[in-house]
């Protein structure tokens, strides 16, 4: 055994690496290539950066390619993005132009390796047309999506889905975001590698030095939302609540988060978030560097409660590592968060403002409650939402679209 | 001699259909054609997915009627429906969940709807198996043994089983059959009197080591 599986082993157990190694037995050699839009900054480039060394070490040969394209390409896939979640964009034919050239000169730098590989796994819409610009590819081809497609604004996902339906299997985190395509849909839900610096354990001196770092009151409780500056986190709804909980009990926010290189919309919105914040010393907006994950580690542990009062979410990593830290999440009723927070056991959904204040307000009372709560968290992150679950799942997919149409896998 | 129990684990790995249900009669229709995959899915997955609470109702059809079209009658009755009468009939579950949603639909006065937020999603599963390496060689090592398996085997022996043993019942049973001892028969009787249904694994378990232990201690009476 190797140090990376012995160490994730000393978490999740021998048996659970056992299952891994059994997977991946008939991969041994294969090679997989992953490409998405950006190495850095949100959930997707955290997820390839623990898959493709783990899938490396049970014997594959993964690859991680990112897709490049001038300001429109990135213009376009954001405005996709926020058709995909639902909001009626429309997108001038430039932009559409833009984006189909920016893939065909991806293609071009890319052709070789990806019709040689066994596997692809294309993340999200940014490199969707891959597959058919690439018409020599002998390996299979997946889809992955990672945005909540529940009411997708159907122009949008209409000019998308000529891109998609020629996968042979794609991949999304809830039942209620897979649209009908003619492959199959697998269900999976991502995960955090809790040997990450984004997750690992600290000593109380690192976790409490956020304090002196960023003016924090050490006495206060600390309610924490990190999350890309994004209108779909509502980081405005999150200082409304604040701001009516404040009105009770004394209590600081923080609102933390990094830009993501594909995302435009970041600093406008992080003007807005500013704006609303005022000059309340009790309200700290934080732009952190796109490597600064021991840093959000350190502010998930230090604080009291943690907030992802998104009005969409594909799935909520954030929540999940909060809920890793042991720490009860206050979360939007909507997407992958509902799939995380468990009403009542793991944190609450909430639908307004005034809803993630009743319930900061409920916790902040309820101490005991909020601990409880807290270790359920974790363990249901132990349990559910940890890379071991995730990877098992993609080898699994990787075995069964080998093997067309078998509904038993015996290993 | 006997050949020894090879003690496996499992996982599902749930795949959507894309089909959906907004209503009771779509509800009714899709049930009529879907991949039969998913009737099994919606009835024996959800014991393997983590919960806090037992379930207020059992099988995903019952929940959904429940929760999203808020008819609690037809919740009840569906509910009561029990897959384990079925064993390797998975038609056989299919019409009987048709005739109570066929029923509910003729004595209502309009068709119970959802929420567009709350369709009823199919959705069916591929089982991985495993191999743990674990292997017992008598049925009086299963006491201890049991208890120490993961909830994945007890549902790829006791739940699984049922659709790929020759009788339709549990590893287990199969297994003692190869045995001539009277306690073995003692324990065949108990295990198969097991619901299997109207629990969860942790309890199927607990309810296994039970049956283990009981006949082992009778077996070891002078």
């Amino acid at each position: 055994m190797t140090n990376l599986l012995d160490d994730y082993a000393e978490i999740v157990g021998a048996v659970v690496i056992d299952q891994l190694k059994q997977l991946a037995r008939p991969l041994q050699g294969m090679k997989v290539v992953h490409v998405n839009s950006t190495r850095e900054g949100g959930g997707v480039a955290e997820i390839l950066n623990w898959l493709i060394p783990f899938k490396n070490e049970l014997g594959l040969e993964a690859e991680w390619e990112v897709v490049s394209g001038d300001r429109d390409f990135y213009q376009c896939t954001k405005s996709f993005h926020n058709g995909l979640q639902g909001n009626p964009v429309l997108i001038p034919p430039a932009l559409l132009k833009a984006y189909e050239k920016a893939n065909q000169d991806n293609a071009e730098r890319m052709r070789t390796k990806l019709e040689e590989a066994d596997f692809v796994f294309i993340h999200d819409p940014q490199p969707a047309p891959l597959l058919q610009l690439c018409p020599g590819r002998r390996g299979k081809w997946v889809w992955r999506c990672h945005i909540d497609l529940s009411h997708p604004y159907r122009a949008v996902w209409k000019y998308l889905r000529n891109f998609v339906v020629g996968y042979d299997a794609s991949i999304w985190s809830l039942a209620d975001f897979a649209q009908p395509l003619p492959h199959p849909l697998y269900l999976i839900a991502p995960s955090i590698d809790p040997l990450s610096q984004k997750n690992i354990a600290l000593y109380p001196d690192e976790v409490h030095g956020v304090f002196a770092r960023y003016a924090m009151n050490p006495e206060l409780p600390l309610i924490t939302q990190v999350s890309r500056f994004d209108r779909f986190k509502d980081p405005l709804g999150v200082i409304h609540a604040f701001r009516l909980v404040k009105e009770f009990t004394p209590v600081q926010l923080v609102l933390a988060g990094g830009g993501a290189s594909d995302d435009p919309e970041g600093e406008e919105v992080l003007r807005e978030v500013r704006a609303a914040a005022g000059d309340d010393p009790d309200i700290h907006v934080l732009l952190l560097p796109s490597d600064a994950h021991r840093e959000i580690n350190a502010l998930q542990r230090a604080s009291t409660i943690c907030v992802q009062k998104s009005t969409k979410e594909g799935f909520g990593l954030t929540v999940t590592e909060a809920m890793w830290k042991g720490r009860p999440v206050i979360g939007g009723d909507t997407g992958g968060i509902r799939l995380q927070v468990i009403n009542h056991h793991t944190g609450f959904l909430v639908n307004t403002p005034e809803g993630a204040a009743l319930r900061i307000r409920y916790l902040l009372k309820n101490r005991d409650k909020l601990e409880e709560m807290g270790r359920k968290a974790n363990e249901f992150v132990h349990q559910n939402f940890l890379v071991t679950r995730h990877l098992r799942e993609y080898l699994t997919l990787m075995i069964a679209t080998m093997q067309k149409g078998v509904e038993r896998i015996e290993m | 001699m006997a050949t020894p129990f090879v003690v496996k684990d499992c996982t599902l790995i749930s795949i959507a259909t894309g089909e959906e249900a907004q209503n009771l009669r779509e509800l009714s229709d899709r049930v009529k054609t879907i991949h039969p995959g998913c009737i099994y899915y919606h009835f024996w997955g959800g014991m393997l997915r983590s919960a806090f609470d037992e379930p207020e109702y059992q099988n995903d059809f019952a929940a959904w009627a429940w929760r999203s079209l808020h008819d609690s009658r037809l919740a009840e009755r569906l509910a009561i429906v029990d897959p384990s009468h079925h064993q390797q009939d998975i038609e056989g579950l299919r019409q009987e969940l048709i005739d109570v949603i066929d029923e509910r639909l003729s004595e209502s006065e309009y068709v119970p709807w959802a929420r567009s937020g709350q369709r009823f999603k199919f959705t069916r599963s591929q089982i991985v198996v495993f191999d743990t390496g674990i292997r017992i060689a008598h049925p009086r090592e299963m006491a201890d043994r049991i208890a120490r398996m993961s909830l994945g085997s007890i549902f790829y022996h006791f739940i699984d089983a049922r659709r790929r043993t020759s009788q339709g019942k549990s590893d287990f049973v199969e297994w003692f059959y190869d045995f001539e001892e009277e306690a073995c028969e003692e324990l065949i009787g108990r295990i198969n009197r097991i619901d299997p249904y109207f629990t969860t694994l942790a309890a199927l378990r607990q309810e296994l080591e039970t049956a283990f232990q009981e006949c082992q201690s009778e077996e070891e009476r002078p």
